[in-house]
This record gives structure tokens, C-alpha cells and sequence, in this order.
């Protein structure tokens, strides 16, 4: 049981990082790279908030979230926008250089050394019928489901929300239709690394902080994402909380040095069966 | 147009003799090359090494009033005061590059040594390459047992390796167990996966048999985990008196925030590597106190030798900060080549070699409570070189084993986590 509650704890924060992700790739067909930095980036920003400013990591959240929205769209205005006209190799190739960039500046400026926020307003262990819960963990599940709620109403409900997924489904079409899908393309970059920027904020609150610490969570990301359905945002939610079961538990039972091998290996299975992913079409 | 092919020919022919002569004479720098993580996920670790390695060949190339090797000379003075050049290259702490590292520093760079790689898998395929261009290497931050198990002509090793640490674990068990009438009888062993981590766990569980200890649980994990909490809960369900854990820096990190969270208490918590460096602390801050952890080297190691002190003030001078354990790992390696090449009085590396085997540096030259340096003829392991064991109080290593060099009395068992402060 408690092992249950620890993935659906790591489970929550992946499918948040996963969203954004899957976001940016179902709107643009290209692979963010960088996606991992973001979310570096978005731990820092929290980071230095509450070391310089005394702004506790939960507050910062508005903060780390418009910045990374504004970083997105810069980064997609005059760099990615460049070569999505270009060649297949050159899309896949710049956020890979955007990657490499932004860990090594954040190397250069801040040291490769590792981080903590010490004392956040979020610190400790509930203990509920027995099982322990990280309250900080907990709170960022909460925070997790809401923003996918928020994101996945977002595009369900709103004219411009609609657009996205139009462009989502047929770029041409849509382009037809009336829809400024360059301003969509920007827009859905923004939101997908604004998403990744609150993800940023609340792992903050009880992960460590260092230049490369994008590496791990991008990686697993990619595999919900796939695992999930390219562009599929319920896919991703429900991959992510699956991922961290299938990890968890997994870890658990058998080895744990197994537990990465087990979950490529459903993800492996889900392929074979749905090559579209869960929920991908 | 036979002009020109006539001064081609001339000045390449000149240009030959030139290099001739030059390399004739004796080299005014000596380089050796330094293979370190200094960009990834432990590059913290690699510039904390390569600090050590400035330090000592600031020792050696200017003068100094100390008790090392070279120091008080400016350079090699059997080569005419020739001064060591290192020449860095990043590993990235991937076994790949550090392979073709090592060999571009030989092949393009003509370095006629190498030290470093701090990462045993990395120093592993790094001295695969030296081995087969048959140039010396010489190791003193890596710490696999099996780096000298493998019959190499041109390895040698300084630092004590995992067997000899988990045996310091053992020894210190049994010395505690006499000492404070307290008893210990059940281990868990939780070791990362590659070449450092896995050695660490066999080592502990031939020990453990060795020693009369009970493994009750044996989990190994991979170092990048995001989550580690599966590993925790198996801790807890198999309820050991003693935790040995070998880990890098991330997982220390990682490992002790899940501790916590998940109030894991056995009585004693006896890790490697990960817990000791630099940037462990200050991640952790609080919530790494009581823990044990193998060393070499410890700060308070100066009450007993006061070069310890002395080469500190200078590290500090340097670079603002106390001379952690990798650096000071690290420091000792250019000492020993040095010292080698110097006795040599020749960059050859095939003489180097034959230097090294005959190396014995007296036991006031290191900066460790060790009686000196002297290679194994056969492994060209140093037979001299012990660990240490210090425990985190107050946020501060200090030395609690062997309990005659101690500086602090050891604390034990391990507090909970809710009894503290």
C-alpha cells in the first residue's frame, strides 16, 4: 500500500512534466530536447527566488510559470520557428542544441554543484492509517491534477484552446480554417514550457537542484509520451501515473535495479499491441 | 617550378632536423594527462579532483617549505628543473570518452603519463588504452578492487581500494561491538549498479560471511533514479541493525531525503563514496548527521600531522574553501609520478614504469595516516594504503575509526529521524 501511494506520488509529477511535452509535440511534430532543461530551469528560478528573496517555492509557482511561458515563446520565435520550414534533421536537431545550450549556461553561471531549498513551507511526513506521505509530494500531485484539469479544459472548452487541437489534428486544414497556426505554434510552445516551469517549482520543494538534473525526468517523460500517444494529453496523464506505478512497484517486487527495464518493457509491449500508443490515434 | 619543389624539400627536411634536436634535449615541460569529469551529471566531483591535482603541481613546479615529495626544489631537478604540464581532458563521466580521451592525450597531445578518471569505470577503459600504448597511469581517486586485479604492466594504484574499505567497515563493526558491548549482527547491502557499486557489494558480502554477519538484504539500483522509495520500503521489511550503502553523489542525496521521508532508523548507517562529497552537505545540510562514512582523509587528521594543516592553508588560499577528500585523493597522484620521472631522470615510459615499481615514499611525505607508498610487485596496488572512517556530526566529517586516531567519539546507534531537532 505504501509502495502504491509512493508511485502515484512520482507518478503525478511525471505526467505534469510528460504534458507539456506532448503538448509541443502534437502541435509542432518536433521532439523538444530541451524539455529537461526547462525543468531545470524552472527548479532554479524557484530556487534563487527563495534563496535571494525568502519567496517560498509554492508562491514562486505564478513566477516560474509566466517566465518559462515567455522563455518558450522566445525560444520558439527566433529559433525554432527559423527551421520549422527547413529539412525533418534540422528540426529534430535544434532543440537538441537548445538543450546543450541552456545546460551548459546554467553550468557556466551557477556551478555545477548541487542544490537544495532547505526549509520550504512544505517539509514533512503526514502519517495517514499507517502509511507515510510526503506532504510536499502531496501537494505537488494536488497541484499536478489541477493544472492538467486547467490544461485539458483549456482545450476543450476555449476558442483558442479548439484551434490548438485543430492544428493538432491537421496543420493544412486548420491553416484553411483561418487559424494563425504560426501564433498557435507559439502559443502551444509557451504553454508547454510553462507547465514544465510549475512542474519545476514544485519538484523543487523536495528534489535537488543541479544543471543536468533535466537528463532523467526528460528521458522519462519522452517514454510517457510515447507511451501515453503522441499529442495526447489524457494519454500522457494516465501514462505518467502509470510509469510511476510500474516503477514503484515494480522496484519493489522484483529488483530494483530492474524497475527503468520493466517500464520499457511495457512500454515496449504497448508498441507492439498499439503502435499509436494508449491513446494516440 | 623545380625551385619551388627544391625549397619544399629543404625546409621539410630542415623542419625534421630542427624537431630532432629539439627532442634531443631534455623537455623543459613534462606533460602528463588528466582525464576527469568536468562536465555531467558528477562534475562537481571532477573540478573537486582537479583542484587536488593544481595543488600538487603548484607543490612540485614552485618551492615550498614542505614535507613532499619535490616540493622544496622548483621542478624535476634530475631533468634540469623541468616543470609538469597537465593537460585536462572531460570524460563526462562516460567510459567512452574516457577511452578516446586517453588516447587522443596520447596519441596527438604526447602525454608520457596519466593520472585520474576518479569514477572506476571510467578509470577502467581510460587505463585499457595507456595499457595498450604502453604509457604509465597512475590512479589515486578510483576505488574498484578489480582495477588492479587485471595483471596490467602500467596501472598503478595509490589509494586504498573497496576491499579494503568494506574491511574497514567490518573491523570498525567489530571494534565497536567490543568496545561499546553493543550488538550488531544483521547487514543490508544497497550498492548502484556499475563497476564502483557492484564491487562494493560483493566485497561486503564475502566480508560479512568472512566476519560472522548476516546479509539480510542485498539490493543493488541504478544511480540515476528519479525515485527511490521501492528500494527504501525493501530496506524497511528487511529490518537491518547495519545499512551498507556504495553510492555517487546524486543517489546519496536522493537516498537520505527517502530515508527520512520514510523513516528508515537502522543503528548504523556505514556508506561509501557518494556521502563524502563536497556537494553532499550542503544538499542535505542536517539530515546527514550520524552518518558513517569510508575516507582517507579527514581535516582533523592535522592533530595527529600537521602537514595535513599546513597543505590545506595553501588549498584554501587557492581556491577559498578546506581541501575536500576527492581533491585530497586526488593530490597525491602528480606526487608519486613526480617523484617516479625524477628518479628516472627520464620521460621515457618505459623507464617511468621501472621507477614506479621501486617507489617508497616514507609515510611523513602523504598527507594520510598511512606508512608510505609502495607498490605491490604484482598488483602494483600500494601495500600501505588503509582507510578510515569518519562520521558527519554537526554537519562536519570527523574521524571516529580507527579509535586511536580518532578526533570525535563515534555516535551510536543512529538517532531517529523524529528524536531530532
Amino acid at each position: 500500500m505504501q509502495q502504491i501511494v509512493n508511485g502515484l506520488l512520482i507518478g503525478f509529477m511525471y505526467s505534469l512534466i510528460a504534458i507539456g511535452l506532448t503538448l509541443i509535440w502534437g502541435v509542432m511534430n518536433i521532439v523538444n530536447f530541451a524539455h529537461g532543461d526547462f525543468l531545470m530551469v524552472g527548479m532554479f528560478t524557484s530556487f534563487w527566488l527563495y534563496t535571494l528573496y525568502g519567496l517560498d517555492p509554492l508562491f514562486s509557482i505564478p513566477i516560474c510559470t509566466a517566465l518559462l511561458f515567455v522563455m518558450g515563446i522566445l525560444i520558439y520565435r527566433f529559433i525554432v520557428s527559423k527551421v520549422m520550414s527547413g529539412p525533418m534533421l534540422a528540426q529534430l536537431v535544434v532543440t537538441f542544441g537548445v538543450s546543450i545550450f541552456i545546460s551548459n549556461l546554467a553550468v557556466y553561471f551557477w556551478t555545477p554543484d548541487f542544490r537544495q531549498i532547505t526549509n520550504p513551507l512544505l517539509s514533512g511526513t503526514w502519517e495517514v492509517a499507517g502509511i507515510l506521505l510526503s506532504i510536499p509530494k502531496f501537494v505537488a500531485s494536488i497541484g499536478s491534477v489541477i493544472t492538467s484539469l486547467a490544461v485539458f479544459l483549456f482545450l476543450k472548452k476555449t476558442r483558442t484552446g479548439k484551434a490548438v487541437l485543430a492544428t493538432e489534428m491537421d496543420r493544412e486544414a486548420a491553416l484553411l480554417m483561418g487559424i494563425n497556426t504560426d501564433r498557435i505554434n507559439s502559443l502551444s510552445f509557451g504553454i508547454g514550457a510553462a507547465l514544465v516551469g510549475i512542474a519545476g517549482a514544485f519538484l523543487s520543494t523536495y528534489y535537488y537542484i543541479y544543471p543536468q538534473v533535466g537528463g532523467t525526468f526528460g528521458l522519462i517523460a519522452f517514454s510517457i509520451v510515447a507511451l501515453g500517444g503522441f499529442g495526447s494529453i489524457e494519454g500522457a496523464f494516465i501514462a505518467g501515473i502509470l510509469v510511476g506505478l510500474v516503477q514503484t512497484l515494480g522496484g519493489y517486487f522484483f529488483d530494483p535495479s530492474y524497475k527503468y527495464a520493466i517500464v520499457f518493457m511495457i512500454y515496449l509491449i504497448t508498441v507492439w499491441i498499439r503502435p499509436q500508443g494508449l491513446l494516440g490515434w | 617550378m623545380r625551385k619551388t619543389w627544391l625549397t619544399a624539400v629543404l625546409v621539410v627536411v630542415g623542419i625534421l632536423f630542427l624537431s630532432f634536436t629539439l627532442s634531443a634535449q631534455q623537455p623543459k615541460t613534462i606533460k602528463i594527462g588528466a582525464v576527469y569529469p568536468l562536465t555531467g551529471n558528477i562534475a562537481s566531483t571532477g573540478l573537486d579532483c582537479k583542484r587536488g591535482v593544481e595543488l600538487a603541481v603548484d607543490i612540485i613546479n614552485g618551492k615550498y617549505d614542505l614535507n613532499l615529495p619535490l616540493a622544496k626544489e622548483e621542478g624535476l631537478p634530475n631533468l634540469g628543473g623541468a616543470k609538469l604540464e597537465i593537460l585536462y581532458a572531460d570524460t563526462k563521466g562516460d567510459p567512452k570518452n574516457g577511452m578516446s580521451e586517453a588516447e587522443r592525450l596520447v596519441s596527438q597531445e604526447k602525454v608520457v603519463a596519466m593520472i585520474g578518471a576518479y569514477q572506476s569505470a571510467v578509470t577502467k577503459t581510460a587505463s585499457q588504452a595507456t595499457e595498450r600504448l604502453k604509457i604509465p597511469y597512475v590512479c589515486s581517486d578510483s576505488s574498484s578492487p578489480t582495477l588492479t586485479e587485471r595483471d596490467f604492466k602500467y596501472f598503478f594504484r595509490v589509494s586504498p581500494h573497496d576491499g579494503t574499505f568494506a574491511r574497514d567497515q567490518f573491523m570498525f563493526l567489530k571494534d565497536l561491538e567490543k568496545k561499546t558491548k553493543q550488538k550488531v549482527s544483521t547487514i543490508a547491502v544497497l550498492y548502484e549498479n556499475t563497476e564502483f557499486g557492484s564491487n562494493v557489494g560483493k566485497e561486503v558480502n564475502k566480508d560479512a560471511k568472512e566476519f560472522g554477519y548476516k546479509i539480510v538484504a542485498d539490493i543493488s539500483y541504478a544511480a540515476n533514479a528519479t525515485d527511490v522509495t521501492s528500494e527504501v520500503g525493501r530496506l524497511i521489511k528487511a529490518k537491518p541493525d547495519v545499512l551498507m550503502h556504495a553510492s555517487y553523489i546524486t543517489d546519496a542525496i536522493l537516498f537520505t531525503k527517502t530515508f527520512k521521508e520514510m523513516n528508515f532508523t537502522p543503528k548504523g548507517l556505514m556508506t561509501f563514496a557518494g556521502y563524502i562529497e563536497p556537494g553532499y552537505l550542503p544538499a542535505v545540510k542536517g539530515d546527514g548527521n550520524y552518518i558513517v562514512v569510508r575516507s582517507t582523509f579527514a581535516l582533523d587528521l592535522a592533530k595527529n600531522k600537521p602537514l595535513v594543516a599546513k597543505v590545506n592553508e595553501l588549498f584554501k588560499q587557492k581556491y577559498q574553501m578546506d581541501m575536500s577528500e576527492n581533491a585530497a585523493r586526488s593530490f597525491t597522484a602528480p606526487f608519486v609520478l613526480a617523484d617516479a620521472i625524477n628518479r628516472a631522470k627520464s620521460t621515457d615510459p618505459e623507464q617511468i614504469v621501472k621507477a614506479l615499481r621501486a617507489t617508497d615514499i616514507p609515510g611523513d611525505q602523504v598527507i594520510y595516516p598511512w606508512k608510505g607508498v609502495k607498490f605491490d610487485p604484482k598488483t602494483q596496488q600500494n601495500i600501505y594504503a588503509r582507510g578510515i572512517l569518519v562520521q558527519i556530526l554537526d554537519q562536519q566529517y570527523m574521524t571516529v575509526w580507527p579509535f586511536d586516531a580518532a578526533a570525535k567519539e563515534v555516535v551510536w546507534p543512529f538517532p531517529a529521524w523524529k528524536a531530532r531537532k
